[in-house]
């Protein structure tokens, strides 16, 4: 995990200085710039491991940075975004941005998703048991048990399941669920993603109610997570 | 005022037609009537033109009504001319008072309006007043925790015990939610206010809404119970739950504010006749019965109350159920303790669990 190197695009230089603190103690090399332009510049100079990329910056929309970012950088970009603005934020999501997180935010909480975006990108997903907490998923026998117990999942119950499992960590919007597992005609349809979501929690989730492996992310998607 | 509904070709259109009806009406009864009455009758009707339409349709009303009278009523009848003198002075006087009766009607509005404007503007200089001074207290009040906070740890950090800076450390942690949970509360206002906001209708899992609003609390709540009553059974409902979280998040965020550690809050949810019911109570002292229908106003706070607040969360409640066209209502329970139920007409789902695929 040593000297993996972040950018940090943010206007703000208190939460810049914030991040350079929080991430050097967490044995990140940072780097940061105070506006789009030059972190274009910088990005492309040395490309970082990841980006720490706010959505309102004051030269150009942190949305407009994102797709300039994302016609050549490939590794994680992270959105900083200052109130839960859904809307931008799904389109930040669909625009290539792998995560988002919400200011004020916990530094624990951020150096959790640059370590899950920074694992998701070395390509660890060729694996073939997926392993969670009580969960564990055989993608070639396409077997799931909870505790070593056998669990009959449908057939779109388990598309779901592997979808949000090889995207661990990361936040998959209600919209791209809908179109891989239902297809194109069925964007719209939510109602069909919350009751096989609350179906798939009653079989693998300890307490459903209180679900921890997959977690909600209001108004945008959900997230399989590993590690809380 | 008519004058705001109507556009300037439709007040000239009824203009015309009153004074046209008018004038027929007139010219029936010219036997039982002298013409020089209808020229009374014509001004009474240009002056009710003028307390309803603006100053252009009016003038138009004086200055056609003056040439139907003339036309129809004075002699000679059906001509424009006018032959004794006395018509002429009479027809002159009609013009002219016509016209200033349309002129200072009409000025008079102008003045209603203006004091109207001066009134409201009154009012909200009063509002500003009462949110100034709450507010720089809600918001001071924790700034001035974080300042005195980290004044001690950079200058008195020899005299500080280890204990002594962690308490320091979690006060300025504590405030600062503190002063983020009110700004939210301020935009979630100023989203109401404004009515502009669009709300965001989806298909919403009540029950994992619920959850999700409880679980905020584990860290914060001192200790309260919270009890979750809620039928496996509830369908999908299409609400804004962006509002609906807040809604639940204020409610509790109010109780645990106010009633004793040992205290339970309860809440429960369920579906019932195109109606959406939540029900959130506590066995806390509940409120004083003769300020319960003041709760929900804008800045209103408890009077004897030491607890901060700036009255804003029970205000964005109500505003936020209100956008749902929904109500709600705030009782005492007979055996002590708060009770509030909202009622929010939604459409549900029919979508069940597919257990066979």
């Amino acid at each position: 995990m040593n000297d993996q190197s972040i950018l940090v695009i943010d206007d703000e230089a208190q939460i810049r200085k914030l991040l350079e603190i929080t991430l050097e103690s967490n044995s990140f090399k940072v780097n940061h710039a105070a506006n789009g332009k030059e972190g274009l510049i910088i990005a492309a100079n040395h490309p970082p491991d990841l980006i720490l990329l706010d959505i309102g910056l004051p030269d150009q929309n942190g949305q407009e940075v994102l797709k300039q970012l994302r016609e050549w950088y490939t590794k994680p970009i992270i959105m900083l975004s200052v109130q839960s603005d859904e809307a931008n934020i799904v389109k930040a999501l669909d625009n290539g941005a792998n995560d988002y997180l919400v200011k004020p935010f916990r530094t624990g909480e951020l150096v959790a998703r640059i370590k899950s975006a920074l694992r998701n990108s070395e390509g660890t997903i060729d694996q073939v048991i997926i392993k969670n907490k009580q969960l564990q998923i055989d993608l070639v026998g396409r077997v799931v048990k909870i505790n070593d117990e056998v669990v009959k999942l449908t057939s779109t119950e388990y598309e779901l399941l592997t979808l949000l499992a090889k995207n661990e960590g990361k936040v998959l919007t209600h919209q791209f669920l809908l179109r891989q597992i239902w297809g194109p005609g069925y964007i719209e349809q939510t109602q069909y993603l919350r009751v096989f979501i609350a179906q798939l929690r009653k079989k693998i989730e300890l307490d459903p109610n209180l679900p921890d492996i997959i977690l909600t992310e209001s108004g945008i998607g959900y997230r399989f997570v590993s590690i809380i | 005022m008519f004058s705001y509904k109507l556009n300037t070709v439709q007040q000239f259109t009824i203009i015309l037609l009153v004074v046209a009806l008018v004038s027929i009406g007139c010219f029936l009864l010219i036997d039982l009537i002298s013409y020089k009455i209808v020229a009374l009758i014509l001004l009474v009707t240009v002056s009710l033109i003028a307390m309803l339409f603006d100053i252009a349709p009016v003038l138009f009303a004086a200055f056609i009504s003056a040439i139907t009278w003339d036309f129809f009523f004075i002699p000679p009848k059906f001509t424009l001319s006018i032959q004794s003198p006395e018509d002429i002075l009479l027809f002159t006087m009609y013009f002219v008072i016509a016209l200033i009766h349309a002129v200072l009607t009409y000025k008079i509005r102008q003045y209603d309006k203006l004091e109207q404007k001066r009134e409201e503007k009154e009012n909200t200089l009063s509002l500003y007043n009462t949110i100034l001074n709450s507010l720089s207290h809600e918001l001071r009040t924790p700034i001035a925790t974080i300042i005195g906070a980290t004044d001690n740890l950079q200058s008195g950090s020899k005299n500080l015990s280890e204990n002594n800076k962690i308490e320091l450390i979690s006060e300025i942690s504590n405030a600062s939610l503190r002063l983020n949970r009110q700004v939210e509360n301020l935009l979630n206002m100023s989203r109401l206010e404004s009515g502009t906001y669009q709300l965001k209708m989806d298909w919403c899992d009540v029950c994992e809404l619920v959850y999700n609003v409880v679980k905020k609390f584990k860290d914060l709540s001192k200790g309260h119970k919270i009890q979750i009553e809620i039928s496996p059974l509830l369908p999908l409902c299409k609400i804004d739950s962006g509002l609906i979280e807040q809604v639940l998040y204020n409610l509790i965020q109010n109780a645990i504010t106010y009633i004793p550690l040992e205290a339970t809050i309860k809440i429960k949810a369920s579906y019932k006749a195109n109606q959406l019911t939540f029900v959130i109570e506590d066995d806390g002292p509940g409120f004083p019965e003769n300020e319960i229908s003041n709760v929900f106003d804008k800045f209103y706070r408890l009077k004897n109350t030491k607890a901060g607040g700036t009255g804003l969360g029970l205000s964005i409640v109500k505003g936020f159920i209100e956008a749902h066209k929904g109500n709600i209502i705030l009782e005492n329970k007979k055996e002590s303790g708060a009770k509030f139920t909202i009622n929010i007409p939604c459409e549900i789902s029919n979508l069940k669990a597919i257990e066979n695929e």
